[in-house]
């Protein structure tokens, strides 16, 4: 059996996550058991042979991530699954991945935490650690899916952003995306996009600058490279005490990140110019907005939506428009208010910033407590 | 081999990097000639992995080679990643002590015990050299460094031996004052396969040296050789003795079926499968 044929499934999250990293080339995956993240292993582990891939079980999820790394450079597209606790494990590589500029991606399905939790349960608490869980400036891309065919296909897009920009690609799901089964549509392959990282010429030296992104060339394939964490120059040498050279790098590896916003943040909107009430939601929270718009249109209030495809880097823009139409804007997490203040500094103001919260035992914000908070915060009109 | 021997062959043009005396010098040159004695007029059949610390810098990025200058002890994880995708490359990882069985041990013995296809070259200096003179899981009992004060009140690991048990492939030691040893040992363990290890004891004047009470790395090297005695020769001491001395020579050589050769069988069998 070779990649999934076409056709509609119905699939579990974790499964259509690997049908679709084998389908857009990712031939090397290390992981680590960890609830709720295990099922995308285990599948990994039962198809990868089929087709003449790697997976292999680590001794930690240090270890794991470490492997992907090395498979990246040699050639390989890599993957590796986890959760919460195994994700903070993999904070360090995660920045090492970034300044060497390493494609590979992580996926995180999140549980409710701190620390182990409730390692069963769905929760949205490691959106900041997506974001800013590794030490020093760097700009993460992070994706964050809310279906089981957005599990299929916001991981084909996790792939191509990591190869397209050379930098690691967190799929951020939850234990419900992860979990649930659902109808999936599988496209034919030549239909899915597959981007593969530039591969440079002969002679080529410049493997760390000169360009935005970079070539990468291979181990084994004579171009010499040497990679490091370290503060490096373009062609790999170390320059740890050097301003100029560690300004130059730092900078260029954010910038290939955030001047192209535009491009990699990918959200779904809803009548954001034509509202009275805006939702900003994202991964399984999302689920409930559907079921409430039309209800509370009946009821005579207006709603629109911003879902965010992509958390990270953060789609200032349309949040600050969202925010010149609506007067209030309500940001429902399974969490203690993480994107709540990206969504208030992106509003600048323009509309009043509503937190919903919910967090334990894996129970989600329904349809019916969004609806209520939208149809009361419409009653209370503005403060 | 018809050209004299240079490790400039094999370098880039930089400035090393290491202290006057370091015993990186000494493992450079000998692993360098061993690769020339092997028959490698250059490193293009190689990969080195490295970690963080002074020797983790041998191979990077002064090798004329591929090479992945990884975290404090992640090169053997880095590595497994390489060896994988690139099988028919020799992947050697070069680390010290501190990086290789302190912070990164349980890669160390997870790797022996898949018998994970890569060469390790452990220096082992007995100290953390980069970071000043602090203790290590290697350094020896009652030795003051800036974390003992008061002399280091726990005994040290024994690596190798912690290769052999955990089912490396090649297991020797030898320090910085048995050159040919140490090249001839390479030169074996290039020839095998599955995992390799050579632990080599090496001075390091400016951290350890200098407070464990030696003048100069020269003497070092005289009380490493003085002070070595053969496995075989640990059969007449007790285990008190025999810590005082420095173990010198082969642990282990055996064929045990490797990582690559039982991953690309399950391949295959995985494809058979599929196909029946």
């Amino acid at each position: 059996m070779g990649t999934l044929k076409s056709g509609i499934y119905f699939l579990q999250g974790s499964e259509a996550c690997a049908e679709a990293a084998i389908m857009v080339g990712c031939r090397f995956f290390a992981g680590y058991p960890i609830t709720p993240a295990t099922e995308i292993a285990e599948h990994m582990a039962k198809r990868l042979p089929q087709i003449g891939g790697i997976a292999i079980q680590m001794e930690d999820e240090i270890a794991s991530i470490g492997a992907v790394i090395g498979a990246s450079w040699a050639g390989a597209k890599g993957m590796t699954a986890t959760s919460g606790p195994g994700f903070s494990l993999m904070q360090e590589s995660i920045g090492y991945a970034f300044m060497t500029e390493t494609p590979c991606v992580i996926v995180d399905v999140q549980r409710a935490g701190p620390s182990t939790g409730q390692a069963t349960k769905c929760g949205q608490g490691d959106v900041m650690q997506s974001r800013w869980g590794t030490h020093g400036d760097y700009s993460a891309v992070v994706l964050s899916p809310n279906s089981v065919q957005e599990m299929f296909d916001l991981t084909v897009r996790a792939f191509n952003l990591a190869e397209k920009y050379r930098t690691p690609v967190v799929l951020l799901s939850d234990e419900v995306t992860a979990h649930m089964r659902e109808r999936v549509v599988i496209p034919p392959i030549k239909k899915v996009e597959i981007i593969n990282r530039k591969k440079p010429k002969r002679g080529d030296k410049a493997f760390f600058g000169l360009e935005e992104v970079p070539p990468m060339p291979s181990v084994g394939e004579g171009f010499n490279v040497a990679v490091t964490g370290s503060t490096h120059n373009e062609y790999g040498i170390r320059f740890t005490a050097d301003p100029l050279v560690h300004r130059k790098l730092v900078e260029r590896l954010n910038g290939k990140i955030q001047n192209h916003i535009g491009e990699i943040a990918d959200v779904e909107s809803y009548k954001i110019d034509d509202c009275q009430i805006g939702i900003v939601s994202y991964g399984c929270t999302s689920r409930a907005i559907y079921d409430v718009i039309e209800a509370a249109e009946t009821k005579g209030v207006k709603v629109g939506y911003v879902r965010l495809k992509t958390l990270w880097p953060f789609p200032d823009e349309i949040i600050k428009k969202l925010a010149e139409t609506a007067n209030k804007i309500i940001v429902p997490e399974m969490n203690l208010r993480q994107i709540f203040y990206e969504v208030k500094r992106a509003a600048e103001g323009q509309a009043q910033v509503i937190p919903m919260n919910k967090i334990g035992g894996g129970e989600l914000i329904t349809p019916e407590e969004l609806l209520d908070k939208i149809l009361e915060e419409a009653k209370k009109g503005n403060d | 081999m018809t050209e004299a021997f240079s490790v400039k062959q094999y370098l880039r043009d930089l400035k090393l990097p290491f202290c006057p005396g370091c015993g990186a010098f000494t493992v450079i040159n000998a692993f360098l000639k061993a690769v020339y004695e092997s028959g490698y007029t250059d490193l293009s059949k190689f990969v080195f992995c490295s970690g963080i610390g002074c020797s983790s810098w041998i191979p990077s990025p002064y090798f004329k080679a591929d090479s992945i200058h990884t975290l404090h002890g992640r090169s053997i994880p880095v590595a497994t990643g390489v060896k994988l995708m690139r099988p028919n490359l020799n992947v050697v990882v070069f680390g010290g002590d501190g990086d290789i069985v302190g912070i990164g041990l349980s890669h160390f013995i997870h790797a022996a015990r898949r018998n994970l296809d890569v060469l390790v070259i452990m220096v082992n200096n007995m100290i953390y050299g980069m970071t000043g003179g602090q203790v290590a899981p290697t350094t020896p009992f009652k030795t003051k460094t800036t974390t003992t004060p008061y002399g280091s009140f726990e005994h040290p690991l024994d690596a190798a031996k912690l290769a052999v048990t955990a089912g490396a492939n090649y297991a020797a030691r030898w320090t910085t004052a048995h050159q040919n040893e140490l090249k001839e040992a390479v030169k074996k363990a290039l020839e095998m396969k599955g995992f390799r290890f050579i632990e080599v004891v090496s001075q390091c004047p400016t951290a350890f040296g200098r407070r464990a009470g030696f003048k100069d790395a020269g003497e070092m090297v005289r009380w490493f050789k003085v002070n070595s005695i053969t496995i075989k020769q640990t059969k007449n001491l007790n285990e008190e003795d025999i810590a005082k001395k420095i173990v010198v020579g082969e642990f282990i050589q055996k064929r045990r079926p490797t990582l690559i050769e039982t991953i690309y069988n399950t391949i295959k069998e995985a494809q058979k499968t599929e196909e029946n």
